[in-house]
């Protein structure tokens, strides 16, 4: 579905990070770990032809990116971004039906189809009920479940998710992280990031841990999240659990 | 019925109930019947015909298109701007407009020319902003343009202050002064025929593209990761909003706070979405602009300039919106 060569990726004029290579095929998860301005939004961002690439190549389904249209690549790759508040107040339906546009002619507006794709996409969020509230009057939490519909009504194959359990309460991370292991299991690539290596465990096949633009190590989860990886990336000391059954958990060490 | 339709009912009845005021009041009254005798083309005494055809005709008309256009452009400005206390002069339209035609005024240009002039000055002085602020690289490109347009529109300031400074106190000062106040009493027909045809050419691209300019309203990155090409987006919009209110402002003068007001109280009534918000938007706008005008000329012995007027109204009723509202817009 995606393929990364040699990436190098940044602003106009700084490089950000250099020589990330890697493939995702149909289905699979891939979490993205790293420090606090260690470059993952950046990633993400040329991943989605936001910004240019500096070096390296990037192919969905084969096709290089800079061949691609911007509706071209909407249809295939859907981006939910860290939620902010500085919206409109448009409804949750108008919002998730923005995630149509590439599906629409350029004088259209979205007919009974789009309409149906939306009352799908937010019926499988359980978010229906949220339907004609303003996006400015929901909580945090569910504003971020309708940037995940609306990302999802542009019925794409690889989904990009920045952060998407940040400023969310357990019980939603939990429900997002269930989100995105079923979207999986329908064979929809995912790329997410996230700053709890814990949900790399919790629901990705490989994890990425970035390091100041480049790739400290790729992989298993549970081959790649180690006490001596975890210390590189974030500098804190930090136990990695094995609990049985294949569940592992990271307990930092906190000093009393 | 519910309360979005109820708000266009509403709006299109007062429209229609104001103007047969504005035809009917004024140091010349005219009556209902003889208004549609008029209109329908029965007989009735020549004054009444020249009132209602001459005089006060080409003025209700001018300020429903003028009062349309500002407002459209402003709801356009608000929602590309993401922020509703936009109004259309943001980039500079207004004062390149001025500054256009207070030169025509201090080179004792004719009135045509004076108005092509503001028409023109209105372009180029958003074109520059705009190609200065599209260059301005490794910036939100929207906060780029703005500052862009505030820095060029001092400028612009400057030259107009100049021109007034160096200008006959006597002559052209009035004029230049009696210009940026704006006014709709000198409007001609021929005016209207310009002004009108232009507004519409802008407003054709914001028509077609309502359902995307609801996506400008959205960060950047998120807007195109949608599909949306936001910089030709963009630029069109700023082209279409730039024309309706330089061939507004052209034959108007500078008539500020409708095209902030009005978007902000139509988004109130019906919600963000552009294809909603336009008509309602343009309907109050014409409306507010025509009952401002009629009270002009009907409240004093004098003229009173609208721009005066609409600040007046526009000031308290903003501030109410404003505390009204909550933090939603």
């Amino acid at each position: 579905m995606l393929t990364i060569e040699n990436l190098a990726f940044g602003f106009p004029g700084r490089t950000v990070g250099r020589d990330v290579s890697f493939a995702l095929d149909a289905g699979e998860v891939m979490c993205v770990l790293g420090p606090n301005g260690g470059g993952k939004t950046t990633l993400f961002r040329t991943v989605l032809g936001l910004l240019a690439r500096h070096a390296g190549a990037i192919r969905l389904e084969g096709q290089a990116i800079e061949t691609l249209s911007r509706p071209e690549i909407a249809r295939r790759v859907g981006y939910v971004p860290q939620g902010h508040t500085g919206y409109f107040a448009f409804t949750v339906r108008e919002f998730v039906l923005m995630g149509r546009t590439a599906h629409l002619g350029i004088f259209s507006a979205p007919g009974k189809k789009d309409l149906a794709v939306v009352s799908r996409v937010l019926d499988s969020l359980g978010i229906a009920q949220l339907a004609d509230q303003p996006v400015t009057e929901i909580s945090g939490g569910e504003r971020q479940l309708a940037l995940v519909a609306r990302a999802l009504a542009q019925e794409p194959q690889l989904l990009v998710l920045d952060e998407p359990t940040a400023s969310l309460d357990f019980g939603n991370q939990v429900r997002v992280l269930q989100r995105i292991s079923a979207l999986a299991g329908s064979g929809m690539s995912i790329l997410f990031s996230s700053h709890d290596p814990d949900h790399a465990f919790l629901c990705a096949r490989r994890a990425l841990l970035l390091a100041e633009g480049r790739v400290l190590e790729i992989g298993a989860p549970r081959a790649v999240i180690r006490s001596d990886t975890l210390q590189r990336l974030y500098g804190v000391s930090v136990q990695v659990i094995d609990l049985g059954g294949g569940g592992h958990t990271c307990l930092p060490a906190v000093g009393r | 019925m519910n309360s979005r339709t109820l708000s266009y009912v509403l709006s299109a009845g007062a429209l229609v109930g104001l103007t047969a005021l504005a035809f009917a009041v004024g140091r010349y009254p005219v009556s209902l019947n003889e208004l549609f005798s008029v209109l329908f083309g029965q007989s009735v005494s020549p004054n009444v015909e020249t009132v209602v055809l001459q005089v006060r005709g080409p003025r209700v008309l001018a300020a429903l298109v003028v009062g349309a256009a500002l407002a459209a452009a402003g709801t356009a400005y608000q929602g590309m701007f993401r922020n509703p206390l936009v109004s259309p002069d943001i980039l500079g339209v207004s004062t390149g407009a001025a500054l256009g035609a207070v030169l025509g005024i201090f080179l004792s240009l004719n009135v045509i020319l004076i108005q092509l002039f503001a028409f023109a000055g209105g372009l180029v002085a958003v074109g520059l902003v705009y190609f200065i602020g599209s260059r301005l690289r490794g910036h939100d490109p929207l906060l780029a343009l703005v500052l862009t347009g505030v820095v060029i529109g001092t400028l612009l300031g400057s030259a107009i202050a100049l021109l007034k400074y160096l200008a006959d106190p006597y002559n052209q000062l009035p004029a230049i002064t009696y210009w940026l106040l704006g006014s709709l009493a000198a409007i001609t027909p021929r005016d209207l025929g310009t002004a009108a045809p232009l507004a519409l050419l802008g407003l054709a691209p914001m028509l077609l593209l309502r359902w995307r300019m609801n996506l400008l309203a959205l960060p950047d990155d998120e807007a195109r990761a949608l599909g949306v090409d936001t910089r030709k987006l963009r630029t069109l919009v700023v082209a279409a909003a730039t024309l309706m209110t330089a061939a507004a402002v052209a034959v108007s003068g500078i008539i500020g706070w409708v095209g902030l007001l009005i978007p902000h109280a139509a988004r109130l009534l019906v919600g963000p979405d552009f294809g909603r918000l336009l008509p309602l938007a343009m309907l109050l706008g014409a409306a507010f602009l025509l009952a401002v005008d009629t009270l002009c000329r009907t409240i004093a012995t004098i003229e009173v300039p609208p721009g005066v007027l609409t600040a007046l109204i526009g000031t308290p009723f903003f501030l109410w919106l404003f505390a009204l509202a909550r933090r939603s817009w």
